[in-house]
């Protein structure tokens, strides 16, 4: 019931790919064209990771590729093999919500919540880096996140917030 | 590879210009072979007395790589490329193989000492920066050819430069940028190499402006004068991004604000050159 809506052609041959998602191998054949967000949302189910525009411009598909956030629209499945990949339902560990994840409820840093995953990704790789960044930093980091309804001052306010906690632990 | 697959093939760098192409069927290659699996393509090193970027070399390692802020231009460009998770992936040798109009890299890297090593069938070669670049998409490489590395002369000592992009909002292509590199001897402009992007099919060296500078004391008269001849340079289309004469006076604005900067970076002082977004 989870399998690729690309329709099969005949003329190409799927190919064997190994990537590891949240810690856990997925082993498959995928066709060369599938994109690593279809794979993430349709072969592994895990549909926390949002296709927005489709064109490389919202963000709302980002996960973390070995620890960099990137654009899972605009990579092929293939392309990370042997690679490890975070998404969203991998930040939450033992039922319990990643600081960023609880900075984000905390500071009503979402509304509808369709970008909020490739936000807190993102926020992911600028707190790895600096636990501390000012608001322009901030700014820089998540510019390639596009969110229509908060405005982003409480997206600002929870990843601040969330580089507090983190030091925290 | 490409040669055997024919015409219809294609070389995938970070596929940040690529992949949406492809979603939107303005390129239909039967076969893509992916370079991102190749070792040893993506370096950044000094060699005498220039700076030597593998073709893979990621946007992002060259924003932090601490070589590639001894040429400011280069940083400026890195650092304003796109967004985050853009750097991550795309790559400078894609970008120049690319040769979109409204691309950073050519733009930039044009003010400077620029060559450009490929690979084909028939061995290697090198390519100066503005020989490289034929058109809009257009590129001296062979179909079967492709990008190495990408080597920049480091400026000489009393030279600064600055690039500058406008756009609305951090993932799109600029409405406009400019590139500068200038020489200084105190007051006066020695040397200078001005470019203009996404004003025309390439980057447009913008030789009258540069000359209005070279010789000059640079105050707000002369920076004046060539900002004028920049504007006279520039080849802007109307479209979604503004009409022509709004990109033409975006330019004049750009240009003064990096020749600022430059002069400022010429005497060795530390300038943050950020890109403007609305």
């Amino acid at each position: 019931m989870h399998e690729t809506s690309v329709p099969e052609t005949a003329a190409v041959e799927n190919i064997a790919v190994t990537i590891r998602v949240n810690g856990k191998l997925y082993a498959r054949q995928v066709e060369p064209r599938l994109l690593l967000v279809e794979f993430l949302r349709e072969t592994c189910d895990l549909t926390g990771t949002h296709v927005g525009c489709d064109t490389t411009y919202c963000g709302a598909c980002t996960v973390l590729m070995n620890g960099q956030a990137i654009k899972s629209c605009t990579m092929f499945a293939v392309q990370a093999d042997g690679a490890e990949i975070t998404t969203v339902e991998g930040l939450e560990k033992d039922g319990k919500l990643d600081p960023i994840q609880k900075a984000f409820g905390d500071s009503y840093g979402l509304q509808c919540g369709y970008c909020t995953p490739g936000l807190m990704l993102s926020t992911h790789q600028l707190l790895a880096h600096n636990p501390e960044p000012s608001e322009k930093e901030i700014r820089k980091a998540i510019a390639g996140n596009t969110c229509r309804c908060t405005g982003y001052m409480n997206i600002f306010k929870a990843i601040q917030l969330a580089g507090q906690n983190m030091k925290g632990i | 590879m490409l040669g055997q697959l024919g015409e219809n093939a294609k070389f995938l760098a970070g596929g940040q210009s690529l992949i949406p192409l492809l979603k939107l069927r303005f390129a239909n290659p039967e076969h893509l072979v992916d370079l991102n699996f190749i070792a040893g393509t993506s370096f950044i090193k000094q060699e005498a007395g220039a700076l030597h970027f593998g073709a893979m070399s990621r946007h992002a390692e060259i924003e932090h790589s601490a070589l590639a802020r001894k040429i400011s231009v280069l940083h400026d460009c890195a650092a304003g490329i796109a967004d985050v998770q853009v750097r991550n992936r795309g790559t400078i040798g894609g970008s120049l193989a690319e040769a979109d109009p409204s691309g950073d890299w050519a733009s930039a890297l044009i003010t400077l000492d620029t060559a450009v090593h490929c690979l084909g069938r028939n061995g290697g070669r090198t390519i100066h920066l503005s020989d490289f670049i034929k058109d809009a998409y257009t590129t001296a490489l062979a179909h079967d050819e492709l990008v190495t590395e990408v080597e920049v002369k480091i400026p000489p000592k009393g030279s600064g430069g600055a690039y500058l992009a406008f756009k609305r909002s951090a993932p799109v292509y600029p409405s406009a940028s400019v590139a500068v590199q200038l020489t200084m001897a105190g007051d006066v402009c020695q040397d200078a190499a001005i470019a203009l992007g996404c004003v025309g099919l390439t980057a447009i060296r913008a030789t009258n402006a540069e000359t209005a500078l070279r010789g000059q004391i640079l105050n707000d008269k002369t920076i004046s004068a060539a900002a004028e001849e920049a504007r006279a340079a520039a080849d802007p289309q109307p479209d979604m991004r503004g009409s022509a004469e709004y990109k033409r006076q975006l330019v004049v604005a750009l240009l003064k604000r990096a020749i600022q900067i430059a002069v400022r970076r010429a005497r060795g002082e530390q300038v943050e050159g950020a890109h403007l977004y609305a």
